[in-house]
């Protein structure tokens, strides 16, 4: 008999791998109270560094073409599409569902991957707009990027949740740090593992597993964070995310739906321009 | 420096019948207040007082929060959409024809020059109505989905130094969605809102769908922590912002806030001096600079420092500061005895951390409250005067070599209101515009303002636009 090679489940954090600096873990069960695995429980001092490579990726990020950043995204899809056996075998020792079940969820996340890898250079068009103003001025508005957001990954689903936080946050060209769903972490750490052999650049997706209810109060004060989903948390945490977000007014939102432009426009901001029109 | 001489060219108070009480105005009538309290409200211009007015407490605020739940669910929910734009149609005709009232009745209340308010306050405000009258029946065109929802009860706090035209920036896209309002005016400027109730009754507009209620911070904070109120609208301080932020918390309720601003304004060498001048002088003079998104820090690349400052200065030796009603003043007063001091304080903070301080020669009035047009060169970015908002006529002015150095210390702020920037270089005003991280940028031009342009902050200047078709997402619910 073979004896599996198991994996340890890190952190991803400006494109390395890394162990909680606390050197904490928790245990995680399947779905039917066996072992599963042991991922880290990340700290205070992980979210922070996550935060200094996010906004550290934020400029190189954006300097990309918004057609470039389409490109990468989608890049993310096809290498997912590749690991979809893998994902799904995670999903079914996580949910408990078949593995059926487990497949059409992996194909649903990769769809949702594709739809927001494909607003990269859209949004500007449909969420923008010229504005007739009364004189001779030339005025426009266009989306641009938020900053920094963490995304409270879904709890409910281990994959197509997560996908859809993420990926609307970086669609809308923000750097992102994604506290993993507690129950159902593996699928943010193989996600990862796509992210990093993909060419998104260091820095952009950080990702932390752990505590949600723990880390969220961090999240909620930390004045370099801009923007925060909270469709993660509970309305509980949620409100305490808010009352210390108010700090430096961050752009806290739930959402509903997986697949939405309010999603990609809830972390942007909008820039309306002023020039005279003249000889 | 020449001194022009001016005749006196006083615009007459004569069209004005005040009353010597003003009532609050709740499901459309003008009611006693509650607290049986009225308060003072006084031209500060030469301090005499314009008249008494109710002071709300949370009875009122209740009573007129209730007037605006009925009205949402018994008549303006009810009403089509195309007859909910022809009342605001109407709204906006009374003020064009109530025009003149409403800029006297302004300027006596809150200090400025007659000129703004006749050319800039009162014709904006007509044409936030006439243009979100037009949205009312075209909504599923807005980008919100096909059907977007209002949320209903709107409790709405506005600052004193736009009185009428934050009533229209507030009241005009939340009705033209369907929504209801209780709106709560600055303290030391009730007195245009008032007028505007009258307005409403002459627009036949359903009783309770416009309330207001003056009163002071703890009327505020009553229709914020109302717990029948959907969506709360404030624009304001940045301290009282989060405040509201906190207040709200733990409730479903909705918000939008327009805070403060610390702008740069940026002066590239290749810029037009003589049309940048008057952009400065513009930028942080217009109304006395009690603007959240004043063009309060001059930037000036360093080698065409000594020409800008120089022009500048001769520019404001010929800013006249005098009397609100005198169609000739550039400069009116500052708004209360409160602000005044805060000007003096922090310019006084100026002084003490090293800057150098210099104004025209000008005669300020003995009564009333009044500052001269001032600059402080020398300011660096740590200094308050570069850091906090002053929001009086008081400009600071740092320098810098290379465009690059201009945008770390344009965004070297918690605010992201605004930002100038003058160039004669296509590339390089675009390359800024994209740079600058703040919600209105001014290229060329500084503090216009339309209903058709979005408006709205980045960073800590606030949450979502007003205007435009953006600004119709805060008085509406998308999918998200």
């Amino acid at each position: 008999m073979r004896v599996d090679v198991k994996k340890t489940y890190k952190l991803y954090i400006g494109g390395a791998f890394p162990r909680s600096e606390s050197g904490r873990v928790y245990e995680l069960k399947d779905s039917k109270g066996e072992f599963l695995a042991n991922p880290c429980q990340a700290s205070r001092k992980d979210f922070r560094d996550a935060v200094v490579s996010a906004r550290s990726a934020v400029t190189g990020w954006n300097k990309a073409t918004a057609y470039n950043r389409g490109q990468i995204l989608y890049r993310v899809a096809e290498i997912l599409e590749g690991r979809t056996f893998q994902f799904a075998e995670e999903i079914v020792a996580m949910e408990g569902v078949n593995f059926k079940e487990a497949k059409a969820q992996v194909e649903a996340a990769i769809d949702c991957w594709v739809w927001y890898a494909g607003w990269c250079d859209k949004i500007a068009s449909v969420s923008g707009s010229t504005n007739s103003v009364s004189g001779p001025y030339y005025n426009f508005t266009v989306p641009e990027n938020l900053g920094v957001v963490t995304v409270f990954a879904d709890q409910k689903s281990s994959l197509l949740g997560l996908v859809a936080g993420l990926a609307a946050v970086l669609a809308g060209g923000n750097t992102a740090i994604v506290i993993a769903s507690e129950k159902y972490p593996l699928s943010a750490i193989t996600l990862s593992e796509v992210l990093a052999t993909s060419d998104v650049p260091a820095g952009v997706v950080n990702i932390l597993t752990g505590y949600s209810a723990e880390l969220a109060p961090w999240v909620g004060a930390h004045m370099d964070v801009d923007g925060i989903d909270v469709s993660g948390l509970s309305k509980k945490t949620e409100e305490e995310v808010r009352l210390a977000g108010a700090e430096n007014l961050k752009r806290i939102h739930r959402f509903n739906q997986f697949q939405s432009l309010g999603r990609i426009q809830a972390f942007m901001e909008n820039k309306t321009v002023w020039h005279p029109i003249g000889v | 420096m020449t001194n022009f001489e001016y005749a006196p060219a006083l615009e007459s108070t004569a069209i004005l019948d005040i009353a010597s009480q003003y009532r609050l105005f709740i499901n459309g009538k003008f009611v006693d207040p509650k607290t049986t309290q009225y308060f003072q409200t006084i031209n500060p211009a030469n301090e005499q007082v314009i008249s008494q007015v109710a002071f709300a407490g949370e009875a009122d605020v209740d009573d007129a929060v209730k007037a605006a739940r009925n009205a949402y669910e018994k008549s303006w929910s009810k009403l089509s959409a195309a007859e909910r734009g022809k009342y605001l149609f109407r709204i906006a005709r009374i003020l064009q024809e109530r025009a003149r009232e409403f800029a006297v009745l302004e300027t006596l209340d809150n200090g400025k020059p007659i000129r703004e308010s006749r050319d800039v306050d009162v014709p904006l405000a007509a044409a936030h109505f006439f243009y979100h009258a037009g949205w009312s029946d075209k909504l599923k065109y807005a980008g919100l989905g096909n059907d977007p929802k209002p949320h209903g009860v709107v409790g709405q706090i506005i600052p004193w130094n736009f009185p009428l035209l934050m009533l229209a920036w507030k009241v005009a896209p939340a009705l033209a969605t369907g929504n209801t309002v209780v709106l709560k005016p600055a303290e030391t400027t009730p007195m245009t809102a008032l007028l505007f109730a009258e307005v409403c009754q002459q627009a036949d507009l359903p009783a309770g769908v416009v309330n207001i209620v003056t009163g002071d911070g703890s009327t505020g904070s009553f229709l914020v922590n109302h717990p029948d109120v959907d969506k709360i609208a404030f624009t304001g301080s940045t301290s009282v912002g989060k405040a509201i932020a906190r207040a709200v918390s733990g409730t479903k309720k909705s918000v939008t806030l327009e805070l403060g601003g610390k702008a740069a304004n940026i002066v590239f060498e290749d810029a037009a001096i003589d049309e940048t001048v008057e952009g400065i002088v513009n930028g942080i003079f217009f109304n006395q600079g009690h603007v959240c998104c004043a063009g309060s820090r001059l930037l000036i690349q360093e080698n065409i420092q000594d020409e800008v400052l120089e022009k500048l200065k001769r520019r404001m030796a010929s800013i006249r500061v005098g009397d609100p009603l005198d169609k000739n003043t550039d400069l009116g007063a500052i708004n209360s005895a409160e602000q005044l001091s805060r000007i003096t304080e922090l310019s006084a903070s100026g002084d003490l951390e090293g800057a150098q301080r210099w104004s025209p020669q000008c005669d300020l009035p003995t009564a009333g409250f009044w500052y001269p047009p001032t600059i402080f060169t020398g300011v660096t970015q740590a200094h308050r005067i570069a850091r906090e908002e002053i929001f009086g006529p008081v400009l600071s002015v740092l320098t810098f070599r290379t465009p690059q150095e201009a945008i770390e210390k344009a965004n070297n702020t918690p605010y992201g209101l605004s930002a100038g920037i003058w160039s004669e270089k296509g590339s390089r005003i675009l390359w800024a515009s994209q740079q600058l991280r703040a919600g209105v940028i001014w290229a060329n031009t500084f503090n216009k303002f339309d209903p058709a342009s979005p408006f709205g902050g980045y960073k800590e200047s606030g949450w979502g636009r007003e205007g435009g078709r953006h600004g119709l997402s805060a008085y509406l619910k998308g999918e998200k």
